[in-house]
């Protein structure tokens, strides 16, 4: 790790020597460490130290709207490469043309004092990452049956500070594991985050994938259709990710091609389903602060079914009279624009044996795999079934099947609502940075439209 | 720098290391884009750093980090050393990198017009003039055009003795119109030259220029508008003709994973899958019909995948994957060719074919592709239109799907037309297909010749954990298929 006292003298070193009417410095800075196994066997073991210093300049010529605003990054640490590079981000503002939406960088606020750091992730060896991994190796192989997997502790660094004097320090630790379990005819999956990795049950990881894959041992073939599905927390997931990266986003709204447009205020899913943003919930893995030092506001996405909102930038905040960010950048310049990176499916009451036992013929989904839009305003997403897929009848899980191909929008899906899952599972999210809490669901109305041969 | 690197290799050697690598890598990118008339982001971004490969007690360790001083190589170097002991704590079996692979040399991009020559009005002039011929059609509602460079500086040296340079530079631009109607909030989307924002080669400036963004950036605002109202493409069992940018990308999803031969051994089960293509049927499965001939070649010029040598230092080779629709062939590495010859004996290459490539210097290098490309046809596109009595011709990739074996895929397109009676007529919207990948190939009953056929760029390919992005590229010219389902989507 840097530490807090060195981010800073390298961030207050760019904004003294920085003559751009604004400047702003984040630091990003990490020490991950992937252990990697498969066919029962760790064949990958990789360790990465890294630190990005990202300066943005913003030019703006006096009286007028807008500004001029240039990017440039480094790793070398070096004065003189910082230097460099401040002075790179300058050129580049220099050379454009004025951006008349470009409001500002945003001021200080006050920070919560949120922190999610464990000693025992950053620690963790490479011996104790392979116990670990070795676990679940050891329990496939004792069960006949082949273990994958990957296991991630990492600590990360992110600093940030303006010359309007935003100025914040976060230190955060991570912990997450998948494993693929695989026989010759089935697979089955499991994945778990935790913010200390001591907090993590290998055994009991691998048990619930090995457990899927014996139960999944030679799928039968099932006629694509329209079913009821059961689906866990993993592919619940998916719901969220499209979601968040079709609509709730401002850059989506904006540009008009997000579900949310027209429909603020208006019950467009089932009014037992709350989606929420919020980064410093210590029922998740908080961060105070997003990648402009603004701190992380609770945005309620969807509330009671009704669409309450999006989550913003300063930027794309600057755009709307009367928005300002929630807190939820990305690194600048961000085409992507603000994305959600902590959301929270609110849990229900039920539990995925009375979900089975409550139905007649459906489709049990352990998760979907190769997820990809279609069509946006709908959120119509097409994607397989992994690791794990079975025909309930009758209330009972009957045999595997195939695994198949769903076109489906989930607006429609989450109009379809029968119960929703009372323990949510907290699962990493999008982009290595995200952790979504999400419960498992019942949907009576799910439109599969191809199978494949395994 | 060989210093840094003789100082890995032998603090490796010393501390039980039976094999070692070291890469010293440099990245310069440039990005930018624009939007409706805006610059929304511009910067330039540089990377550099080193790791050491080590294999000891029989199992892999990697280390990098940023930091290119001698205490650091010997900090990550004895971290390499530790994490290869932990990797053996529960191996099965020990790393078999077969014959040595010594190799010195260097290797630069061949450009024209160096990129990084260019000034940034320049650049962002030309975008601009393209932002503003994409919004000439009123309900265009976002025009952006992009930009992107890359400049790749990298020195490899292993323990057996080798030690190359080599020098990858890349350019890349596209534009794309999204239209939205007012009333509906339907969306369509138009791209050039490729989807998804960009088509990328190995080349320089010339390829920007070759594109001509600001010219084709009216007809592409047009016909993204024009799909608003154009008809619903009709479901059903038909002909499609594939344009070259679509099949570039069938030809990456159906062909070139599922040849990766780390994906046939297991060693990606975790993250993307396996593969359908087990050694079983090397040398004999039939993958596509007899017309189908594919190639992973990491020489030809302007190739995403092409370089002098993989980041494992085996020269860069053309490889035969299918030949008269038979496969024949797989992406390989040291291990895996090794491994695959011990399967199959020497009907299989005891050498790797030069296809492990890592995502900068904090990465190792896995299995990807190079130029995975299908071998041209003898038909004119005129002709095959001709030929072709009812069908639809679908182009430029809006969305894609494949299963964790890469069999049941499904794709679609930004924009169709309905074949009838050898003629292309009306316009069709939100055109999808699906299929199952050796059904789909051995569908193919005609190809393109060789002058409707391009290497195109897939800049975007992730794979690994932790994830990495590999630059692809993809030779395609416009096919025919029959017998496909159309109009997935309800």
């Amino acid at each position: 790790m840097l530490g807090e006292k060195r981010i800073k003298e390298i961030a207050d070193s760019i904004l003294a020597r920085s003559t751009a009417d604004q400047t702003e410095v984040v630091i990003l800075s990490s020490d991950s460490y992937l252990t990697r196994f498969a066919n029962s066997t760790i064949h990958q073991n990789v360790a990465e130290t890294d630190t990005e210093v990202r300066i943005r300049v913003v030019l703006q010529r006096g009286g007028e709207d807008g500004a001029q605003v240039g990017v440039a990054t480094t790793n070398d640490l070096d004065p003189e490469a910082l230097a460099r590079t401040l002075e790179s981000a300058m050129d580049i503002a220099r050379v454009q043309p004025r951006n008349p939406a470009f409001r500002s960088l945003p001021g200080p606020q006050p920070l919560p004092d949120v922190t999610a750091f464990s000693e025992s992730t950053a620690g963790c060896t490479p011996e104790q990452r392979a116990r670990g991994a070795g676990a679940i190796c050891t329990l496939a192989r004792d069960q006949g049956v082949v273990a994958s997997g990957a296991l991630t502790t990492a600590t990360f660094e992110v600093g940030v500070a303006n010359s309007l004097g935003v100025s914040a320090y976060s230190a955060t630790t991570s912990a997450d594991i998948n494993t693929v379990i695989m026989s010759d005819t089935s697979a089955g999956y499991a994945a778990a985050l935790a913010l200390d990795v001591d907090d993590m049950n290998f055994e009991a990881i691998g048990r619930e994938a090995v457990d899927k894959c014996l139960h999944a041992q030679n799928p039968r073939s099932l006629e694509p259709g329209e079913y009821t599905v059961i689906l866990e927390p993993y592919a619940v997931q998916d719901f969220i990710q499209m979601m968040s990266w079709t609509g709730f986003n401002a850059v989506a709204v904006q540009e008009g091609r997000s579900f949310m447009v027209g429909r603020m205020g208006e019950q467009i899913v089932d009014p037992r389903i709350s989606i929420w943003d919020d980064g410093l919930s210590p029922e998740g893995i908080p961060l105070p602060f997003d990648f402009e030092g603004v701190p992380k506001q609770r945005v309620d996405l969807i509330q009671e079914g009704v669409a309450r909102g999006v989550v913003y930038d300063s930027y794309r905040a600057g755009k709307e009279e009367g928005k300002s960010s929630t807190g939820h950048a990305l690194p600048a310049p961000n085409s992507f624009g603000p994305m959600p990176l902590n959301v929270f499916f609110a849990p229900g009451k039920g539990s995925l044996a009375e979900m089975i036992r409550s139905t007649e013929r459906g489709i049990y989904v352990t998760r979907f795999h190769y997820t990809r839009p279609v069509e946006p305003k709908q959120v119509v997403i097409t994607g397989m079934t992994r690791d794990g897929t079975f025909l309930v009848e009758n209330g009972e899980l009957a045999y595997p099947v195939k695994n198949l191909r769903f076109t489906q929008s989930y607006l429609e899906a989450l109009n379809h609502v029968d119960v929703i899952g009372a323990e949510p599972r907290l699962l990493p999210g999008m982009g290595g940075l995200g952790r979504d809490s999400v419960p498992a669901l019942k949907l009576n109305k799910f439109r599969f439209t191809g199978a494949t041969e395994f | 720098m060989k210093d840094l690197t003789d100082r890995a290799l032998n603090l490796a050697e010393t501390q039980g290391a039976s094999y070692a690598d070291v890469r010293v890598v440099q990245r310069r990118t440039q990005n930018i884009t624009t939007k409706n008339g805006v610059v929304e982001g511009l910067s330039d971004n540089e990377s550099q750093g080193f790791g050491v490969r080590v294999v000891v007690d029989g199992a892999w360790g990697f280390a990098s980090s940023a930091v290119l001083t001698p205490a650091e190589v010997d900090r990550v170097t004895a971290l390499a050393i530790q994490i290869a002991r932990a990797s053996a704590l529960f191996k099965t079996h020990d790393v078999q990198l077969g014959p040595p692979a010594v190799q010195q040399g260097s290797y630069h991009t061949p450009v024209v017009i160096d990129p990084w020559s260019i000034s940034l009005e320049e650049k962002i002039g030309l975008l601009l003039e393209a932002n503003e011929g994409l919004r000439a059609t009123p309900g265009v509602m976002v025009a952006s055009a992009s930009l992107a460079l890359w400049r790749e500086n990298k020195t490899f040296a292993s323990s057996e003795g080798s030690f190359i340079e080599q020098e990858i530079v890349e350019v890349g631009g596209g534009i794309e119109a999204l239209a939205i109607d007012r009333d509906t909030g339907e969306v369509q989307k138009r791209s050039y030259p490729n989807s998804f924002g960009r088509d990328q080669r190995s080349e320089g400036w010339e390829t920007i220029l070759a594109m001509d963004l600001p010219g084709n950036a009216p007809r592409i605002g047009e016909e993204a508008v024009a799909l608003l109202s154009a008809d619903q493409c009709p479901s059903g069992v038909t002909t499609i003709i594939l344009g070259a940018t679509q099949l570039a990308l069938q030809v990456h999803e159906s062909c070139g994973h599922p040849i990766e031969l780390d994906r046939v051994f297991g060693t990606e089960a975790s993250y993307a899958g396996t593969s359908f293509l087990t050694p079983d049927k090397y040398g004999s499965f039939r993958y596509g019909s007899d017309i189908v001939n594919l190639t992973a070649d990491a020489t030809i010029p302007g190739g995403l995948g092409t370089f002098g040598w993989d980041d494992e230092g085996v020269p860069a080779q053309r490889v035969p994957i299918v030949r008269d629709g038979i496969f024949c062939g797989y992406l390989t590495s040291r291990e895996t060719a090794q491994q695959l010859h011990d399967i199959v004996g020497d009907g299989a290459p005891e050498r790797s074919g030069g296809a492990m490539r890592a995502d900068g210097w904090n990465r190792i290098p896995i299995i990807r592709m190079t130029n995975v490309s299908l071998e041209p046809g003898e038909w004119e596109f005129d002709e095959l239109v001709a030929d072709t009595d009812d069908g639809i011709y679908m182009e430029m990739n809006k969305s894609w799907s494949i299963d964790d074996k890469r069999l049941n895929f499904q794709f679609g397109t930004e924009i169709a037309y309905e074949i009838k009676g050898g003629k292309m007529g009306r316009m069709l919207k939100n055109a999808t297909y699906t299929g199952i990948t050796p059904q789909f190939w051995q569908s193919c009953d005609a190809i393109c010749n060789e002058d409707h056929w391009q290497v195109w760029g897939t800049p975007n390919c992730g794979k690994g954990q932790p994830s990495q992005v590999a630059h692809t590229g993809h030779g395609t010219a416009p096919a025919r298929f029959r017998n496909v389902q159309v109009g997935v989507m309800k």
